[in-house]
Formats: structure tokens, C-alpha cells, sequence
């Protein structure tokens, strides 16, 4: 494979047979560098996903072993089956990616231009949860979101409970075990992803362009629709992708605040894998998800226009 | 009144986002709170009454810290092994111009963007065939594997943004390319591979879904958590908890000030 290496600092005058010597080491050495590491890429993440496309196709049995026999109709049985779990795991995860957007904008705003001198306290505040353990934080949802709690307490005296009941977002007055419930871990769950990609792209908006908007007597409501959310653009684009793939996958917030009504795809790739042992049906659900994710996600970076930007 | 709306409206950006900030880190003052509780059964959700009694006896439940001691161990191994290998990528990709280029990145990208689930899964199907036993090492395999992109991002960015004269300089000066590399290069590239090691630790020892699928009956500190949310929580889950955050935010704060202690001499 012929390469060209980037701009070498001009090498003295040699003989020249020992010049291309080095030149050809020279060329070699970003693939020498790569080696290990795409080599690892290559057989625990590359290998496997085609292995997996090979298992989605398989027939058989734990006792009897699998078989390969072209079986598609796996990839038919596993959608007529479990399309509610599709369905569900699309909509939780867009709900909680727009409020994650929705939660996370004054936050990343707050950071790059209102917060000061506290600006490194509020960043540690908002990157320290990563550091602790996320499965005993989800746990302490079940207690903040408890039959009888505070919070439960609080919406039902505001009748909030009952119109979200009403909309199927609750079921009577409870919280846990709901359609909420996992909304809200879910959200909670992916903030983070969502408020430090905006907060690089708000920072590096220049603070002058405010100041201009202002002399031209764009009030602060426009300034932000004009200016500053056009230029936090490539923020929100990384912001919902990096929320929206973890959210569609995920199966902890379903299992730990959802009931049986709320089971996201997660939970089914997981079950089959893990506790029924049908590989073939678990295989074809995962390539399913894959790929309704690479086609919303192009989709999307199509729509937003921002693909160099991502 | 007019007063407090017009106060609450220019002040509204910052208090959304104070609220969002609540919201944030509600649950670690839930965890704080509740490892101070002595529950009644062994589910530890509702308060009773104050005890320090997990305090003082953190490892009084069976497996617990062993398994925490698991997570750790793997956490550092697989830190090790993903940002040797990223960085080396990283390298490669900042600095030299090659026809694979555009394929590599591809596949740095990939597991970034690919649910963690199907990762899982497919990673475990190819173990489950090959007849790998599931343990330590599949867990540290599938650890590295979904590291090392993170530790390429991280320091393909620091190198990129390198001033390239500042190597040609140390050449100027009769510098070897391994003393320019040792002195100039790796000086500078060192935040961005702190980086990518620290959010390697994180991301490993903080890891369910994948070691879920590839850990067989071997059980990491995740995994005590999530079987412990069916069996019963103990309390000493939450003071581990707490301890982690407030390492965490001690360890972010010294290294604050440490730099900018560094910057002001």
C-alpha cells in the first residue's frame, strides 16, 4: 500500500539508497502505530457484529447447537413480536433527548456566559455524577419518586397526576412504574451528554456578538433565536445524537423504574440473550436496532445539515 | 410584585438552569442522606431512622467489596490497555496523512455511536462460539474495546491542536527525534491523554451493560448494585456511592487548583 506521509521536516542531504530506506520506515510508521489498537477494534467490535449478522440467519437449539440456514424469517417473527418494544424505545428516547435539550440548554448557557468565577465549580458539579456509580443513582429515583413520597405528594395536591394520568404518562396516583418514571431516569441518565457538547459550542460564541445584537436593538428573545441558538447549532446536533443512541438501547431505567408495561427494546435484546438463550432472536433484534439508529441518525445529520460539523 | 417578575424574568435563564442543576444532583443527595438510614427490611428506599452503622463498617455485607475491588482491578487494566492503544491511534491519525485514514476513523466512530446493547450482545455471541470461558478476561477484552475510542478522541484532539513548530524548534535546537518526542511532544499531549484515562476509569469501572453480557458468573461492583436492587439494597451501597462523588469532585478540585497554581508562577 503506498502512502504518503505528511510533510516530513526536510531531511540533510544522504546517500541515497539509505534515504528511501528511511523514507519507506518513515511511511510505515503510522501503520505500525495503528496496528494494535485497530487490531483489537477489528476482532472484538468488527468481527462480532458480522458474526452476529451470521447468528440472526441461525436455526437450532442450546441442546442441538445452530445451525446457519438462511432463517430470515427470524427478522419478521422478532418485529411482529416485539414491535411495541420498538415503538417504546423510540418514543422514550426522543421524549427524553427534546427534554434533555429542553433541561439542558440553561445549564450549558448558565456555564459559558452567566456563571463567572464559578464557572469550574458548576462544570465539577455537573461532570462529578460520571464518577459515581449511575446504577445507585438510578436507584435513589425509586426513593425520590416513592408511592406516598414528597414528590408524589406534591403533584397529586396540584392535580398535575391526574392530567398526566389522563395523557397515559401515569397510572393513577403514582409515579414509579410508570411511563414518566422512566422519562424522567432516562433523562436524568443522559443530561450530562447533552449539556457539555452545547456548553463547547456556546463558548466558543463570541460574547461581542450579544453586545451587537443588543446595538441593534434585537431584544434578548431574539438575540437568542438569531444569534446565539443558530451558532450553538453543532452543540445541539452532537447533544441529541450522544443522548438519543444511549437512551433507544437502554434497558436499566425500564427494568428499575418501568413495570412490565414499559419494557424498551433493551430489555427484550437482554432477556432473550441472557435468560431465554434464543441467540438468533436476540441477534435479529440487535441489528434491528442498529439499523433504525444509523438511519434516524443520518437522517437526522442530513436535516440538521451540519455533517461536517459532526 | 411587578418588582419580583421583573427580577424573575431577567434572572430566568440562570435559575432554569440552577433547576437543572438540582435536578442533576438530587439523587446524590438522596444517596447521602440514605446512607446515614437504618432500614427496617432489606430494601433501603424508605427513611427510618439516623445510624452511621454503615459508615463505620463499610464492607459488612458479603461480596460487596470484593467486588468493588474487581471493578477497580479491571478499571485499571483496561485504562492501561485502551490508552496505550489509543493514544498510539491517536498519534497516527493526528500526524500522518495515509490512504486508511478515512476507514480508520470510521471505526473509531462506530463504537461511540453504536448502542451499548448490540455491542454486547454480538461481543458475547462470538465468546459464546469460540467456547471463551466468561470472566476477568472477557471483561477486560469488551472494557478496552469500548475505552479506546474515548482515549483517541480525547488525545487527537490535544495533538491536533499542537503548535507543529514547537517540535520543528527542538529539532532546530539538535534535539534527537526521541528527546523532541519524550521533551516537547509527550509534555504536551499529557492532558489529553490524562483525559482519556480518566474518562477510561469512569467508563469502565462504571460499566453494566457490556459486562453484564461478558462477565459469566463473575460479578463487578455494577453488577452487585444491579442484583442487590432485586434482592434487597444494602446500606452500605449508598456510602460507597457517596464516597465515589465525593472522590470525584475532590479529585477534579485539586486538580483545579493545581493547574491554576501553575499557570499563575
Amino acid at each position: 500500500m503506498t502512502t504518503t506521509a505528511e510533510a516530513p521536516p526536510p531531511a540533510a542531504p544522504e546517500d541515497a539508497p539509505k534515504a528511501r530506506g528511511r523514507a519507506t520506515r518513515k511511511r510505515l510508521v503510522p501503520y505500525w502505530l495503528l496496528l494494535p489498537g485497530i487490531l483489537w477494534l477489528v476482532v472484538f467490535f468488527a468481527a462480532p457484529l458480522v458474526y452476529q449478522a451470521s447468528t440472526s440467519v441461525q436455526t437450532g437449539s442450546l441442546e442441538e447447537g445452530f445451525k446457519l440456514t438462511w432463517h430470515f424469517a427470524t427478522y419478521w417473527d422478532a418485529l411482529g413480536e416485539y414491535w411495541p418494544q420498538f415503538l417504546r424505545s423510540v418514543g422514550y428516547a426522543a421524549t427524553a433527548t427534546a427534554l434533555c435539550l429542553v433541561l439542558g440548554y440553561p445549564l450549558a448557557y448558565l456555564i459559558a456566559f452567566k456563571a463567572g468565577r464559578w464557572r469550574n465549580v458548576v462544570m465539577i458539579l455537573v461532570v462529578a455524577p460520571f464518577f459515581t456509580s449511575f446504577l445507585i443513582r438510578t436507584l435513589a429515583w425509586k426513593t425520590i419518586l416513592a408511592d406516598g413520597g414528597p414528590v408524589v405528594g406534591v403533584l397529586n395536591s396540584l392535580h398535575v397526576l391526574d392530567v398526566t394520568s389522563w395523557l397515559g404518562l401515569t397510572e393513577g396516583q403514582r409515579l414509579l412504574a410508570t411511563p414518566l418514571a422512566v422519562v424522567c431516569g432516562l433523562t436524568y441518565n443522559f443530561l450530562p451528554f447533552m449539556v457539555l457538547p452545547l456548553y463547547t459550542s456556546l463558548e466558543r460564541i463570541d460574547p461581542r456578538l450579544h453586545e451587537a445584537a443588543g446595538d441593534l436593538y434585537a431584544r434578548p428573545v431574539t438575540t437568542f433565536r438569531r444569534v446565539t441558538f443558530p451558532l450553538s447549532m453543532p452543540g445541539v446536533v452532537a447533544g441529541t445524537l450522544l443522548t438519543f443512541i444511549p437512551a433507544a438501547g437502554d434497558y436499566i431505567n425500564a427494568e428499575l423504574l418501568g413495570s412490565t408495561d414499559q419494557k424498551m427494546i433493551g430489555n427484550v435484546i437482554q432477556s432473550q440473550f441472557l435468560r431465554v438463550l434464543d441467540y438468533p432472536t436476540a441477534a435479529a433484534l440487535s441489528f434491528i436496532l442498529m439499523a433504525a439508529i444509523l438511519a434516524m441518525v443520518t437522517i437526522y445529520i442530513r436535516k440538521s445539515g451540519t455533517e461536517g460539523l459532526v | 410584585m411587578r418588582a419580583v417578575l421583573r427580577w424573575l424574568r431577567r434572572h430566568l435563564v440562570v435559575l432554569a438552569g440552577l433547576a437543572t442543576l438540582a435536578y442533576l444532583l438530587l439523587p446524590n443527595l438522596v444517596v447521602l442522606v440514605f446512607s446515614f438510614n437504618k432500614p427496617n427490611g432489606r430494601f433501603n428506599y424508605e427513611w427510618q431512622r439516623f445510624a452511621t452503622d454503615a459508615w463505620t463498617d463499610p464492607c459488612g455485607v458479603a461480596d460487596l467489596c470484593g467486588s468493588l475491588g474487581l471493578s477497580l482491578q479491571i478499571a485499571v487494566w483496561s485504562t492501561v490497555g485502551a490508552t496505550v492503544l489509543g493514544t498510539m491511534i491517536a498519534f497516527a491519525l493526528a500526524r500522518y496523512r495515509f490512504r486508511a485514514r478515512p476507514a480508520v476513523n470510521t471505526l473509531i466512530f462506530l463504537p461511540m455511536a453504536m448502542p451499548e446493547v448490540v455491542m454486547a450482545a454480538s461481543l458475547a455471541t462470538l465468546f459464546l462460539n469460540m467456547g471463551i470461558r466468561f470472566g476477568f478476561w472477557t471483561i477486560l477484552i469488551a472494557h478496552v474495546m469500548f475505552c479506546l475510542s474515548f482515549v483517541v478522541t480525547a488525545v487527537k484532539a490535544r495533538v491536533m491542536s499542537m503548535d507543529p513548530r514547537l517540535e520543528q524548534a527542538a529539532q532546530d535546537l539538535y534535539a534527537s527525534p526521541a528527546q523532541t518526542f519524550l521533551r516537547v511532544t509527550l509534555p504536551i499531549a499529557a492532558p489529553g491523554i490524562a483525559a482519556g484515562a480518566l474518562l477510561s476509569f469512569a467508563l469502565s469501572f462504571d460499566d453494566f451493560i457490556i459486562t453484564n453480557f461478558n462477565a459469566g458468573s463473575t460479578v463487578t461492583f455494577p453488577m452487585f448494585v444491579w442484583g442487590s436492587a432485586q434482592r434487597g439494597t444494602p446500606v452500605q451501597i449508598n456510602v460507597i456511592g457517596t464516597a465515589m462523588f465525593l472522590i470525584a469532585v475532590l479529585c477534579v478540585l485539586g486538580a483545579q487548583l493545581l493547574s491554576g497554581r501553575r499557570k499563575r508562577s
